[in-house]
């Protein structure tokens, strides 16, 4: 077995053994079990006979997108914690140093353990998504559009955050780590914000403000692409929910996430590659 | 194939103004128990991990096993326990075996067998199933040794490997090496336990601020023997006449008699110390000879100025 996959691996081991997954499943099984008990009493209470069709579609497309919302922030959380030590405290412990000697490159251990936490991650999105969309198909009945255009979105905004966390660890320490990766998320909530407003206000400088902090972090302009795909365009144009966006995102973004991965996964790997362990 | 397992020349390694190692020139013969002697921030950790590719150089040269530094391919025929041997807690010892056994690129039945027979050897067959976090610190130790030797190496690296162990682990440590070196296995023990080094190395070099200061054969005569002799009561004037052929280092005279620490330059000095306190009648009860201890050679080699690390 190659050392790549040998770390991969092993970052798997380490999910299932320290019980890191389980734990994410218990939190994420409440969060579900929470979601489906509101569901069935909203439900309960606007049944057909008090809503038009379209009043009860809006409602349970507003419903679905809350509850993706929810996982989609969940699956943030989990892909910067998850990996937030992986590289720093193994550095700091001295752990990686049995791992670096044997005949393995460094970037292997990077990739590795890049690949094992997104396994994880992947895993756990599927989870709380396939809950979310389960629960509202069961339950209500209804199932949103373009569903397999909007969930890799979701994925790709947390491999954004996953493979900044893995790679800042490779030179930062483990706290300065995380909170970069959260500020840089806040920093892309608050810009797409401030984005939205002034599309709404027809204020350029304000939109170009939320351009370019969706550039510098790319995870909410892919929410709002993923919310987009997700809805009937005539939810979305009518702006009915706090999840239509006024200004969508370019499917460009798309592009520029991925380069963005690969150009952050390259500099961790270089990091890592020249550091003294 | 150089008759040298580790050749370096002029390595040294700034961490910012900090300069961690200044000049590391060494020449490791293959086959020996070389001891990398020195006090704590002395740069010990550093050149081992310039050594394995852990740390690059800024600058210098070296070679191991005839590749240079941090070579890949030739990582596989080196053996490290690191200092703080922190591993994947969460792992068994046979489970941590077989992650080695993989990274190393072993076929499967070959890892389990070493991981079997080396388990055995360290005495933690028993304990195999057990997650190493709940292991004492010896037990750890011993399971790094393990891990370490698990690629048959051709050169090992054994940070402090005693540090943490009580007895019977220093002699299991002990035991291990001496079969290293039967085997021809080159061993670089860094260590500031000078008792372990005398027992079981063949070389040693000291390193002081980051830099040799002093190499040496174990078991060669520096030229340099102390004396210690019990006699009856000696005069100032005796004293004065064996201080003209040794160097005196204690002088403990009592009532009854005297106990004379001396040190000097060569052998043949000791008959004529021994005849000129007889022909003055002062009574000569002992005279013990002793090479100098590896910890009086550190000490003189690291100077007086050295403060605890």
């Amino acid at each position: 077995m190659s050392g790549f996959l040998t770390v991969t691996r092993l970052t798997l081991h380490e999910a299932l053994r320290r019980r890191i997954l389980t734990a994410a499943l218990i939190a994420g099984g409440a969060f579900l079990t929470l979601y489906g008990v509101g569901l069935h009493f909203i439900l309960r209470e606007n049944s057909a006979a008090t809503m038009t069709l379209i009043e009860r579609r809006v409602m349970l497309n507003v419903l679905t997108l809350a509850g993706l919302y929810a996982a989609n922030l969940l699956t943030i959380m989990t892909a910067v914690l998850l990996p937030v030590d992986t590289l720093s405290g193994e550095i700091a412990s001295g752990v990686i140093q049995t791992l670096a000697v044997r005949p393995i490159r460094r970037r292997d251990i990077v990739l590795g353990k890049w690949l094992g936490h997104w396994m994880v991650m992947a895993v756990y999105l599927l989870f709380l998504a396939g809950g979310v969309l389960t629960l509202m198909a069961t339950l209500a009945r209804f199932t949103p559009p373009r569903v397999e255009r909007g969930l890799p979105l979701v994925l790709l905004e947390g491999t954004v955050l996953l493979t900044l966390s893995i790679s800042g660890g490779a030179r930062l320490s483990t706290v300065t780590n995380g909170m970069l990766a959260f500020g840089l998320f806040g920093l892309a909530f608050i810009g797409n914000w401030v984005e939205q407003i002034g599309t709404y206000m027809g204020n350029h400088a304000a939109q170009e403000v939320g351009t370019v902090a969706s550039l510098i972090m790319p995870s909410e302009s892919l929410w709002q692409l993923a919310a987009s795909h997700m809805q009937p365009s005539i939810l979305r144009e009518l702006g009915a929910s706090p999840f239509s966006p006024v200004s969508v995102p370019s499917p460009a973004m798309v592009v520029w996430a991925v380069g963005y991965i690969a150009v952050v996964l390259a500099v961790g790997v270089r990091w890592f590659g020249r550091r003294a362990l | 194939m150089s008759e040298y397992a580790i050749e370096t020349r002029g390595l040294r390694k700034q961490f910012g103004s900090k300069t961690a190692v200044e000049d590391l020139s060494l020449d490791v013969r293959r086959g020996e128990v070389f001891g990398f002697l020195g006090p704590n921030g002395a740069g010990k950790t550093t050149s081992v991990k310039m050594l394995l590719g852990l740390v690059e150089p800024t600058s210098g040269s070296g070679r191991v096993l005839g590749a240079p530094l941090g070579d890949r391919r030739t990582r596989a025929r080196l053996g490290f326990l690191p200092e703080h041997f922190r591993f994947q807690e969460w792992l068994t010892g046979r489970e941590l075996l077989h992650l080695h056994a993989r990274l190393l690129g072993l076929a499967a039945a070959e890892g389990n067998a070493r991981t079997e027979a080396l388990l055995r050897r360290v005495d933690l067959t028993d304990a195999a199933r057990r997650p190493i976090r709940t292991y004492s610190k010896g037990m750890m130790q011993r399971v790094g040794l393990a891990q370490a030797l698990l690629g048959e190496p051709d050169l090992v690296f054994l940070d402090e490997p005693t540090s943490g162990l009580d007895p019977l682990g220093r002699l299991l440590v002990r035991d291990i090496i001496h079969e290293l070196l039967d085997r021809g296995t080159t061993v670089f023990l860094n260590s500031h336990l000078l008792g372990e080094v005398e027992a079981t190395c063949t070389r040693v070099a000291f390193v002081k601020e980051g830099r040799i200061v002093r190499e040496m054969r174990l078991g060669e005569s520096e030229g340099i023997v102390e004396l210690e002799i019990r006699t009856g009561a000696i005069s100032e004037e005796t004293l004065a006449s064996v201080a003209g052929l040794a160097r005196v280092l204690e002088d403990g005279a009592g009532a009854g008699g005297s106990t004379l620490r001396l040190s000097v330059a060569d052998e043949e000095r000791i008959p004529a110390i021994a005849r000129t306190l007889v022909e003055r009648g002062v009574p000569l009860y002992e005279i013990r000879v002793a090479r100098k201890s590896l910890e009086a050679r550190f000490l003189e080699v690291m100077g007086e100025d050295q403060r605890p690390g």
